[in-house]
């Protein structure tokens, strides 16, 4: 299959998993008790300021209806308009995605580089008491969840030690000369270094918190494709030309036993921004899984289905690029 | 002057002894066959020369010599250049033993280049000449190939083209024929002995097919339970064999002139004998 049917088949699938998303979570969040017209009103309103307001918000008509109404609107770009801020969802939820994904991102790269490291040691050290430890630790990061490592580092470098913000995504006396919400790439491209350093100190915890189970399904898992690896002919000829074990490590056994690892981490990584939204609130992050939990609150209906949409885009998008990179990164695969 | 010996080598794994007070040497130019069943050690003592025992095989005594290094006194990292310098592996299994991610034409010149500091450029026409050497049609095109997509005979000549690419002054062939076809097998021995007689390496061949000894070496070491039962001359072995296991084994051996003659196994009596040999020998040692 050619790497342009391979996407295009991609996209069709995306299509259908948006499709199916977006009905679910309509009719479910239509279901479940709560009714965001009972809270915008004050207490002792009339039946018909109650009429005329679910009236103004469509809420007047069957579910399916609503639907039908809604997707149209999608359809063309339009996601509704929030009904606790009165603007439009698309744009709230589009100021808010940079700051999951800068975060997202940032705990990705922290979590590949400690399971890395973890994993290249361990193998380097395999069979000693180095090995014994490196597998007991991630024993210990992978039983305790991320939202419970949040409140550690907060206990550690928010109380005892406090080196790092615990709250916020930038200190609110910075007055931002950025043109776009990606903060923390701007700030690099500006070389705005302060800028860049304060917001680092602000993602810190939330995104080593989000980092840590991950780094430890990767050092896992990457360890174990290495030990594998490491039995192998070529390796061991490799061993016999006189590169030393680093290298025969890194060169000849790494490129081949990442390729499982990439698949997982894909996978893992969409848990990784679920996981976002708990530890955004939890650090008054002000990302999309912060927005979302506020919206469930107030139980805005078309800011949840929009924010429920982007991330199911986010999840597909993920696998995708985890696809074409594995399609890269194994000759076997290119062309076939 | 003997290019590579091995005094007195016991190696275990556990408190098994899986070698015996080996010592055999190879000399310069030489080819030499390690014959033995499967268990026999023959492998390991291939794996000890190279430094590539599996982490639970355990050296206890006894020296290997390479070129007048004495391997066991050198620090890993030195040992592992002194042996990428000096000696080369052309493994069992071609399928396996190319690197499926990387192109061919750096496997065959990465020791080239990163070990012994030749240039790239250099590296590349001593690859290409080499393939040619190997009678591989077209090298640039097949040095820029993926191993998945050339075969087990294609990779087989170039793993021989990478052996003997440093020059090296010893290889050492673990079982190289076994995993090919049998017409495939025919040319690859034929290739290995011409390269061998060309280049003038000494060649450690480990097998155990007695019929390829007969064609490829010039001389023998037999080893059963890791240990040597005899060492002699090709001629002298299929003439007259110095050890009761070798004349069984030379018996067993399936002849070509008498297809419809029923095989006969080494006997239950000369194998008993061996162990025997072996008990005597762990007991006079403190082995139990």
């Amino acid at each position: 299959m050619t790497l342009i049917r391979r996407i295009l088949l991609r996209l069709l699938t995306t299509a259908i998993t948006l499709f199916g998303v977006a009905v679910i979570v309509f009719f479910v969040i239509r279901v479940v008790p709560g009714n965001p017209v009972a809270m915008m009103l004050p207490p002792g309103a009339t039946d018909d300021d109650i009429a005329r307001l679910k009236a103004l918000y469509g809420l007047d008509k069957t579910i399916p209806e609503q639907f039908l109404i809604w997707l149209g609107g999608v359809l063309h770009g339009d996601f509704g308009t929030s009904i606790t801020t009165r603007q439009p969802v698309l744009s709230l939820v589009l100021s808010r995605l940079p700051a999951t994904i800068e975060l997202s991102i940032m705990a990705l790269v922290i979590a590949m580089i400690i399971g890395g490291a973890l994993a290249l040691t361990g193998t380097r050290k395999r069979g000693t008491k180095v090995e014994g430890t490196i597998d007991v630790t991630n024993g210990v990061a992978l039983s305790v969840p991320d939202f419970l490592w949040g409140l550690v580092l907060i206990l550690l470098f928010g109380v005892l030690w406090p080196i790092f913000h615990i709250s916020g995504r930038i200190s609110p006396s910075i007055d931002l000369p950025f043109s776009t919400n990606f903060y923390l790439f701007e700030s690099v491209l500006r070389l705005r270094f302060d800028i860049w350093a304060d917001l680092v100190s602000h993602m810190f915890m939330p995104s080593l918190a989000l980092a840590i189970p991950l780094a430890a399904i990767i050092a896992q898992l990457l360890k174990q494709s290495l030990k594998e690896t490491m039995h192998l002919d070529y390796v061991t000829l490799a061993r016999t030309k006189g590169y030393d074990e680093n290298h025969v490590i890194t060169r000849e056994a790494l490129p081949n036993a990442v390729l499982p690892t990439l698949t997982l981490i894909g996978v893992q990584f969409t848990f990784l921004i679920g996981g976002t939204v708990i530890i955004e609130r939890l650090f008054s992050y002000e990302g999309l899984g912060n927005m979302a939990i506020d919206a469930v609150i107030n139980r805005d209906l078309p800011l949840i289905q929009g924010i429920v949409i982007l991330f199911a885009l986010i999840f597909t998008a993920v696998n995708l690029v985890v696809d074409l990179t594995y399609a890269a990164l194994n000759p076997r695969l290119r062309n076939g | 002057m003997s290019f590579l010996t091995i005094e007195n080598l016991n190696a275990r794994v556990g408190t098994a002894p899986i070698l015996r007070d080996v010592s055999l040497s190879v000399e310069a130019g030489e080819v030499r066959g390690l014959v033995g069943e499967s268990g026999a050690g023959k492998s390991m003592i291939g794996k000890a020369v190279l430094g590539t025992l599996p982490t639970a095989v355990e050296i206890e005594s006894g020296r290997i010599v390479l070129d007048g290094e004495d391997l066991q006194a050198l620090k890993p990292r030195d040992r592992r250049r002194v042996i990428g310098a000096k000696a080369a592996l052309i493994p069992q299994d071609p399928l396996t033993a190319l690197n499926p991610s990387r192109r061919v034409g750096p496997q065959i010149t990465n020791r080239l280049v990163d070990i012994l500091g030749w240039t790239r450029a250099d590296a590349g026409h001593r690859a290409a000449e080499l393939l040619d050497e190997v009678s591989i049609p077209d090298p640039e095109r097949v040095m820029r190939a993926y191993p998945h997509e050339l075969s087990g005979g294609m990779r087989q000549r170039i793993l021989i083209a990478s052996a003997f690419a440093a020059e090296p002054k010893l290889i050492i062939a673990d079982e190289p024929t076994t995993a090919l076809d049998v017409t495939v097998q025919k040319q690859i021995l034929r290739l290995i002995r011409q390269m061998q007689a060309r280049h003038g390496t000494a060649l450690l061949f480990v097998t155990h097919d007695l019929g390829v000894v007969s064609k490829v070496c010039q001389s023998l070491t037999v080893l059963f339970g890791g240990m040597v039962l005899e060492d002699t001359r090709v001629e002298q072995f299929f003439a007259r064999p110095g050890h009761p296991y070798s004349a069984a084994l030379l018996a067993a051996t399936p002849k070509y002139t008498d297809p419809d003659a029923s095989l006969t196994p080494v006997p239950d009596a000369v194998i008993a004998g061996v162990e025997a040999e072996i008990e005597a020998h762990d007991r006079m040692h403190g082995h139990v």
